[in-house]
């Protein structure tokens, strides 16, 4: 450490600058205490906002070659394979980005595989978010900005994806016009509007191009703005442990540390990137060849994020009933909207869909422990489930490929699959989730198996229990913290008068809603547990760390 | 550490409380530090009044300061040499027409290798300097930051009430004419963008429904041309059971006199997959058979699900496969949907073969190809034709 | 045996054992896994001897006949050779597809069984006693010749007849019924030129009057040329497969690689005061 040092005089003047306009040295003081929690798992949303970085300035940096133009050209750059090419200009630009633009093609895989690293980051983000509760009051509209994010960025990928114009990109552009012509009544108007005419025509990739470089980084740009402000307004969560309460956040301050830490995290993020555009040749545009209608190749896949809608397009079956003479594609419509229409609802609306059931109106900023919101976690896995096995849907030809299987017989596996899975996903998880809070009990009450194995002079071996630390114990204690209070629905006054709000239907399906939510049995204050073991109960350490959960401004209104 | 109010109270564990190693790895907090800590002999204290966090002792031991100092430096060294190693790879991989004749793609690796190496580990160097420096240089130590309570009920009333006064001052409440108005004057304004959007494209479409395959301006009809290499396709030399071929119609003439040019838009529509199977091998019925010339029979080749190209023929089942989403069509039949989420069967365009022995089709394609919309209506079968009548798909 | 027992708890003990397991199964994979070593093979039937189509005719009876009849008409379902040709019997041994043990919907490749002169002998026997079939022109031979093709019509003729299968450089593709259209990383232009005339197995038949043999060689060339061409975006091109591998590497690899920085950078810290 070194000695207390007085600032450089051109810090000092620069503050003093700042200062005696925006009178911002108390306020830029505050904030640069601002405290952040550590764990791995909050540093999610910074890989995303990172990648997002990246995106932008290895984005800008190919604009500078690219041209959105689908003008026909003959190619007449390094490549050799393709020399003499009849191709649009999109392409042959990016041939000339790919192998006569130093660090061209480094940029152009730095680009692609951080918009990977970006969606795959905002969906782990989102996962840690969703089963810690994060998303509770008061951060649900973080939630849906988030989400919000999520949409976009995968619109804003497919774009990507779609610019260079090759076999690929091409076969992207197709599927956007297919879906858009099934639309009822106004799709056909709708392609016409899209690509100023027919497909390809030749508007569709400079329109895309304006909306993937200036509309939609512009708007997310705003969006990050705005939920990286409102982290900051309202504090981060933490996990719980002893000194953390409802009412306080313990963790590095903003600056000097996590500054650092903050720093070193986008150079790894931006190294690794790096690396793997170094290593990993990612998107080959020159193998594909231009885009050309009557072609197509075997196992023409989107990128990951879109491969759920791919593996619902694949797995829908036949049906196009005609409505009054006119043909209702819904083996396109349903897999291509409704589904992921449904899916990003139910994203979007949990928050405030779990506050109704549960009638939880306090404010929350410690993170639940999965497990101890089982019926959440359940459902959460559940919808992993449902996504993961439509991802993998889309790949169906290649997993029919590598592993010998029929192409049909994969088809109806995963269609299998994707109903029965997540209802077994949804029991599993709910059980398992509740034999870790029994675990929990256990070793709260009767201390954790030591590895300690003593023979006690009548010659029977024990393995010593030992008590728990009073850290752990705040650990396990958790729970407490996230029963919910609202007064169950379905419960009579004191007289004996059912609550006038569980009557109507509405009311009813909230207090069935409710019960099945929380129908969780694991009590922790039930100290013997009925269990007659024979293990001396540990009490030790358990009774601080509840005092310091609960003791948080839980209940305000 | 029990002196300060304001550390983390998790670091402040009794020892006797902490549970062994398997335990601690769940704890939250950390464990007391079990180095020298005693205050008097600490030279750290004098720290203390430079500390940014003012009633804190938390500065590492010298030494471990040192050895934290000096690997962080090594990292920052690395990360310059691999710095300007990013410049020397790229002034030293020269690529494109600079790259030694014929090796573009293996310039190109080079040259992506090594700036892409360089720069990364440049990169992960700064952050593992970075991440040293901050694990071993600077003091750990985690504090409280107190949360604000959420706003009361009073401050909120305040604010509604001082909300409705400056309303009530503006007018906009007792006057529900300027109100009115006001909303009336912003709807125009507020479609206008819609308007604005009209031009985006034409409304015009029948295109949808017709194809290059239409006879051309002299009425006749259209010679198949193999995709890529133009050539027209005698009929009686198209014979061997089990050939497939890509094929366009012939464009018109360009204008100079010079060969025309189908557009890829043209291409998108017209494209077919023409098969040749034994005669007996094809279950059509009789009106359908029309379509045929001995065993030649032509499909769409683009999908009817969402417009890939439809291209995959098996020729020992006569599937006819979509790589998308594995739509899969009958090649015998009449191109009927047998697995997949195709909506209806591909088209099938009617062939004939000119005064010269060239394969040629009879009309367009009497349905709309590619993806259903809203408009098309039923199939050209059942619409109830028996017969194909030329007219019908020009 | 006790150093074993000392360290079963040890915390790493589980990563090594699933260590191990992996090596094993690759060592065990790499050793039963068919290799790649194969001769190389081309008709010519046209100088065949009397001596050629005596021995041929041995081979048959002895590797083929007991499947595709004495009279290679085929039984139980087995396909006739009639009319199938040498380019055919050629494609098909020299791939080593045939004679087969274990006759399935797919017959993959494999080391070929016969020397390239009794393959030569077999395809003049099969093509003589059972009837002609496509051939090669005498006047093309395309190991020799496939490098005089036009790559850029080979390119687009590829792309509009050959990707939707084999995929966009010959890395195959999934068909229907458990069947595959094979990678093409190993076949030499001669199998790539018989397999276009006579549609082995699902593949579609491209005779000399739909692609010229001129243009059969683009094709040739392009395949040729693309697959050997080394992969300018990195060592590793992630199988040539598309998007689908992308993915993976992106979500094991890059997330892998960042969550375990971001676990170094929070790990807990003993605090110093």
């Amino acid at each position: 450490m070194s000695q207390p040092t007085t600032p450089p005089k051109a810090l000092g003047a620069l503050g003093t600058y700042l200062d005696e306009r925006f009178h911002g040295s108390s306020m830029l003081r505050t904030n640069m205490r601002k405290v952040f929690p550590n764990h791995w798992s909050f540093m999610l949303g910074e890989v995303a906002l990172y990648s997002f970085i990246i995106v932008l300035l290895t984005g800008v940096f190919l604009t500078l070659w690219f041209r959105p133009s689908m003008l026909e050209v003959e190619y007449t750059g390094s490549y050799a394979p393709l020399q003499g090419v009849m191709m649009s200009e999109a392409y042959a630009s990016a041939l000339h980005i790919s192998f006569d633009v130093r660090g061209g093609l480094l940029v152009r895989q730095i680009h692609h595989w951080a918009a990977l690293i970006f969606v795959a980051a905002i969906l782990m983000h989102m996962m840690r978010v969703f089963f810690t509760g994060a998303f509770r009051k008061p951060r649900e509209l973080n939630w849906l900005i988030g989400a919000t994010l999520l949409i976009l960025a995968m619109v804003e990928g497919l774009l990507g994806y779609s610019l260079p114009d090759d076999l690929l990109s091409g076969v992207g552009i197709r599927l956007m016009q297919g879906v858009a012509l099934a639309v009822p009544v106004i799709g056909s108007y709708a392609q016409m509007f899209l690509f100023d005419g027919e497909f390809p025509g030749e508007a569709i990739i400079p329109r895309l191009f304006t909306v993937h470089v200036l509309l939609l980084p512009g708007i997310m740009l705003a969006l990050v703005g705005a939920h990286v402000l409102i982290v900051w307004i309202q504090k981060h969560t933490q996990y719980p442990g002893r000194g953390r309460t409802e009412s306080n956040v313990v963790g590095t301050p903003m600056y000097p540390a996590f500054a650092v830490k903050a720093g070193a995290f986008f150079f790894f993020v931006f190294g690794f990137t790096a690396l793997m555009a170094s290593v990993f040749q990612i998107n080959p545009i020159w193998l594909f060849g231009p885009y050309t209608p009557t072609s197509i190749s075997a196992g023409s896949q989107p990128d990951f994020y879109i491969g759920f809608m791919e593996g619902s397009l694949r797995l829908f079956p036949q049906w196009e009933p005609l409505i009054f003479g006119h043909p209702l594609s819904l083996s396109t419509l349903i897999p291509a909207l409704v589904i992921p229409g449904i899916l990003f609802t139910a994203l979007m609306l949990w928050p405030f869909l779990e506050a109704w059931i549960t009638g939880d109106k306090r404010q929350h900023h410690t993170a639940d422990r999965p497990r101890n919101a089982p019926t959440r976690t359940a459902l959460g896995v559940t919808g992993i489930t449902f996504y993961g096995v439509l991802l993998l849907a889309g790949a169906n030809d290649l997993i029919s490929e590598i592993f010998y299987i029929d192409l049909y017989l994969t088809t109806w596996i995963f269609r299998v699959s994707l109903i029965v899975g997540p209802i077994i996903a949804f029991i599993v998880t709910r059980r398992v989730c509740l034999g870790l809070q029994r675990r929990d009990r256990d070793e709260l009450h009767h201390g954790y198996e030591s590895g300690i194995v003593k023979q006690l002079p009548s010659g029977e071996f024990i393995e010593v229990h030992q008590p728990v630390g009073a850290d752990a114990a705040v650990e396990l204690r958790s729970k407490v913290a996230s029963e919910p209070l609202e007064i169950r629905t379905g419960a009579v006054d004191e007289n004996g008068v059912p609550d006038p709000r569980t009557r109507s239907p509405l009311g009813k399906l909230r207090g069935a809603a409710s019960r099945w939510f929380t129908r969780d049995k694991v009590d922790f204050d039930e100290h013997d547990g009925g269990h007659g073991d024979g293990h001396a109960a540990v009490e030790e350490g358990a009774g601080s760390g509840r005092a310091a959960v609960s003791s948080g401004p839980s209940d305000k209104h | 550490m029990t002196d300060t109010n304001d550390t983390n109270a998790g670091g402040g564990a009794e020892g006797p409380d902490d549970g062994p190693a398997r335990r601690r790895r769940r704890v939250i907090g950390t464990p007391p530090a079990t180095g020298p800590a005693l205050a008097a002999e600490d030279p750290r204290e004098a720290a203390e009044a430079g500390a940014a966090y003012p009633g804190m002792f938390h500065a590492r031991p010298e030494k471990e300061q040192r050895s934290g100092e000096r690997w962080a430096s090594v990292a920052f060294l690395v990360a310059m040499v691999a710095g300007i190693g990013f410049f020397v790879a790229y002034f030293a991989f020269r690529i494109g027409e600079h790259a030694p004749e014929g090796s573009a793609t293996l310039a190109a690796r080079y040259s992506n290798f090594g700036l892409g190496l360089s720069l990364a580990i440049a990169l992960l160097a700064i952050a593992v300097g970075m991440t040293i420096w901050v694990r071993k240089v600077m003091p750990h130590y985690e504090v409280v930051d107190e949360r604000h309570d959420p706003p009361s009920g009073g401050e909120r009333r305040e604010f509604g009430d001082y909300f409705m006064k400056g309303a009530n001052e503006s007018g906009i409440v007792k006057r529900p004419m300027l109100r009115r108005t006001l909303l009336l004057a912003m709807v125009p304004l507020g479609l206008a963008p819609i308007v604005l959007l009209r031009d985006l494209g034409p409304n015009n479409i029948e295109v949808l429904r017709h194809t290059a395959w239409a006879p051309g301006p002299d009425g006749r009809p259209r010679r198949l041309l193999i995709e890529g290499t133009n050539q027209p396709i005698l009929a009686a030399e198209f014979d061997s059971p089990g050939s497939i071929i890509t094929v366009l119609p012939e464009p018109d003439p360009g204008e100079d006199g010079h060969e025309g040019h189908l557009s890829l838009t043209e291409q998108a529509k017209a494209v077919t997959l023409l098969i040749k199977m034994r005669p007996e091998e094809l279950a059509l019925p009789p009106e359908r058979l029309d379509f045929t010339i001995d065993g030649i029979i032509a499909y769409s080749k683009v999908c009817t699900h969402v417009g890939c190209a439809a291209a995959l023929y098996e020729q020992t089942t006569h599937r006819i496969l979509c790589p998308c989403h594995q739509s899969t069509f009958d090649a015998r039949n009449g191109g009927e949907v047998i697995f997949g989420p195709a909506g209806r069967a591909l088209p099938m365009l009617p062939l004939a073969v000119d005064s010269e022995g060239y394969l040629v089709a009879v009309s367009d394609y009497p349905d709309a190809v590619g993806p259903s919309f809203w408009e098309r209506g039923p199939n050209f079968w059942e619409r109830g034709n028996e017969h194909l009548d030329p007219e019908e798909g020009s | 045996m006790n150093w074993i027992t000392a360290r079963r708890r040890h915390p790493l003990m589980g990563y090594a054992v699933v260590f191990f397991a992996l090596v094993a199964i690759g060592t065990l994979w790499a050793v039963l896994a068919p290799n790649a070593d194969r001769a190389e093979a081309r008709t010519q039937e046209a100088g065949a001897t009397q001596q050629d189509l005596a021995a041929g005719q041995a081979l048959f009876e002895q590797s083929c006949s007991s499947c595709h009849g004495i009279d290679g008409q085929g039984r139980n379902g087995m396909p006739s050779l009639q009319g199938v040709g040498a380019a055919a019997v050629d494609f098909q041994v020299s791939t080593g597809r045939m004679p087969s043990m274990n006759p399935d919907v797919q017959m993959p490749r494999k080391p070929p069984v016969f020397t390239e002169e009794q393959i030569d002998q077999l395809a003049a026997y099969v093509s003589t006693s059972f009837g002609g079939g496509p051939e090669i022109p005498a006047s093309v031979d395309p190991d020799e010749d496939y490098a005089r093709g036009d790559i850029e019509l080979g390119q687009r003729v590829f792309m509009s007849n050959c990707a939707q299968c084999h995929n966009f450089v010959g890395q195959g593709g999934a068909l229907t019924g458990g069947r595959f259209a094979p990678e093409l990383t190993e076949s030499t232009p001669e199998q790539i030129y018989e397999a276009l005339i006579s549609g082995p197995g699902a593949m579609p038949v491209f005779d000399d009057e739909t692609l010229t043999p001129e243009e059969k060689l683009g094709i040739i060339n392009y395949i040729v040329t693309v697959r050997a061409e080394p992969d300018s975006g990195g060592l590793f091109n992630l199988g040539r497969l598309g998007p689908s591998s992308e993915g993976l590497v992106a979500w094991t690899v890059g997330i892998g690689l960042i969550v375990a920085a971001a676990m170094w950078i929070t790990a807990r810290q003993r605090e110093n005061d």
